[in-house]
């Protein structure tokens, strides 16, 4: 190939990769570089996922703290459980039988929205870098939402980011969860989260979520509101998969179908078809 | 009644509990071995001579409306679903046939991928939302110079105007004919559409209508609101979509546009390491 050529070559330009190809096979890679790592001969059997997945976003390793921080949020999301909304979704893939992708793609969908999910750490990270560690900024924050008189593809923010609506008191896994991030390394962000949660709450009028954990600890390590929202969908897959499954094998007829819980109000009754 | 009064007031825990196995709705259910009902409708008897697209405006808008179904058939066939895998949207279908993926799941991928930016959903909703806007400033006396100058200023662009890779929009004149012989194209919104093109064309920005203009503005003319006009057109692109997932999952396994490794163009040259 002349140099002409390659230069026609529309390409991929990318930070994250490099490859050489196999003597025999331009398609196909010999040696694959992570941020400059040799994935294959070199962070195979040393680096943990949550290593590799901090290399990728960051190109760069991370602490022994920022791992554990990120493990320890990555253990805390792993699985929401079943009355979760977006392992619900993956699970009424599993009983009907569909493609296990679309038990995946039911989870990342609903799990992406306001309620609880990215789109919620999406904005709640933003909050974070608006307000930081300033107890008026939050304050003021939450008071006056800010609001785009445009209308977006999302739908409006219906709370406040990183609180629920619909809790009571801050659920002790939330609680339990903050203390353990905290401990690691005793980080500013987080140390000021947990000391004015009960403030924030007050003024939120409502609980502390999990998402709100997600967005403090994805700001103190470092992480763009764009990242934390696609990490916080990914590290949410692991249960959805495995409840989908788990559904699949036992069937729609063992799974809730809410038979009676529908009430159409306005039924016009059945119908005589005189055709 | 009594639980309709109390959810919207309750709070927390509470509301959820008077909303658990009670989902009150007006808009359809269906009756095992019986009958289906949409929107206070027998589907069976009272809806079995709508067309598809009368069947999904009227889910979603509430109204029967077979000229607006009409139109907005026309405006998804000239407009919105071309069927080139280059398209970004259309190239994940063709990406999914290529690696012999299902249909349903390269349709669904392609979907959600058309809620993009720089094409699809987000300008097409913006378009709407800024039309509505830009007639309220109107109607306030404001001018159209100004209230693009106010748009650029906030939001740095305007949705339904300029277009990435081309400058004109090669769908404005069939859809332009298409709506004529409809009679839809003198609404309003039409208008307002192209009054703001007309400047725009002439100011120092340069930008010419883009499809998402007209046929927002046309939505707007038949009375949709954005959201409802969102909603109609998630659909719009899958008739350009599956196509290209056809013709790739036809064709040889892999094959859709192969990359070589040195088509990746790396800014990482360095070589490192890992230490424990």
């Amino acid at each position: 190939m002349t140099d002409q050529d390659e230069k026609k070559l529309e390409q991929i330009t990318t930070e994250i990769w490099r490859e050489e190809a196999e003597p025999d096979n331009p398609f196909a890679a010999s040696k694959s570089y992570c941020a400059g790592f040799d994935v294959y001969g070199d962070l195979l059997g040393k680096v943990s996922i949550i290593e590799y997945l901090w290399l990728l976003f960051k190109l760069d390793p991370p602490s022994k703290t920022q791992a554990r921080t990120l493990e320890g949020l990555a253990v805390a999301l792993a699985n929401p459980g079943p009355r979760d909304h977006s392992v619900r979704g993956a699970m009424n893939a599993g009983v009907g039988g569909s493609t296990r992708a679309s038990a995946l793609i039911a989870a990342i969908s609903i799990g992406a929205g306001n309620l609880g999910g990215a789109r919620e750490v999406f904005i709640a990270m933003q909050y974070w870098q608006q307000c930081g560690a300033d107890l008026e900024s939050w304050i003021d924050i939450i008071q006056n939402p800010p609001r785009d008189e445009r209308s977006d593809v999302w739908p409006e923010m219906e709370h406040i980011p990183g609180f629920d609506p619909n809790g009571a008191s801050c659920p002790k896994p939330v609680q339990q969860l903050l203390k353990h991030l905290v401990d690691i390394e005793q980080d500013d962000i987080l140390v000021w989260l947990q000391s004015h949660r009960q403030t924030l709450e007050q003024h939120a009028q409502s609980p502390l979520a999990f998402s709100g954990v997600a967005a403090a600890t994805l700001f103190a390590l470092g992480f763009e509101p764009e990242q934390a929202e696609i990490l916080f969908l990914m590290l949410r897959l692991p249960g959805a998969a495995a409840h989908a499954l788990e559904q699949e094998k036992m069937g729609w007829s063992r799974y809730p179908f809410f038979g009676d819980g529908l009430t159409l109000t306005n039924d016009p009754g059945s119908r005589t078809n005189d055709d | 009644m009594m639980i309709e009064k109390t959810t919207t007031t309750l709070t927390g825990p509470e509301r959820l509990k008077a909303y658990e196995d009670n989902w009150r709705t007006e808009m359809g259910a269906w009756f095992p071995g019986e009958r289906v009902v949409l929107r206070g409708k027998d589907v069976f008897s009272e809806l079995s001579n709508y067309s598809w697209m009368e069947y999904l405006y009227y889910a979603i808008t509430g109204v029967y409306s077979p000229q607006n179904a009409r139109i907005i058939e026309g405006l998804w066939m000239l407009s919105t679903s071309f069927p080139d895998p280059r398209l970004w949207n259309n190239r994940v279908a063709a990406l999914a046939g290529t690696a012999r993926s299902t249909g349903a799941l390269a349709v669904s991928a392609g979907i959600a991928t058309s809620e993009a930016t720089i094409y699809g959903l987000k300008p097409i909703k913006g378009a709407i939302d800024f039309l509505y806007r830009a007639a309220q400033q109107k109607n306030k006396g404001i001018s159209i110079e100004a209230i693009v100058k106010k748009e650029f200023k906030t939001n740095r662009s305007i949705s339904g105007y300029g277009r990435p890779l081309v400058n004109s929009d090669e769908r404005i004149a069939p859809v332009l004919k298409f709506l004529t012989e409809q009679g839809a194209s003198q609404g309003q919104f039409v208008r307002l559409a192209f009054e703001i093109e007309d400047y725009l064309k002439n100011s120092r920005y340069k930008y010419k209508i883009n499809i998402a203009a007209l046929n927002a503005a046309t939505a707007a003319d038949a009375n949709l609101t954005a959201d409802e006009y969102y909603y109609m057109t998630t659909l719009a692109f899958v008739a350009g979509i599956l196509p290209c997932y056809i013709d790739s999952r036809s064709q040889v396994e892999g094959g859709f546009f192969p990359l070589s490794t040195d088509r990746i163009k790396s800014t990482c040259t360095t070589t490192r390491k890992w230490s424990n």
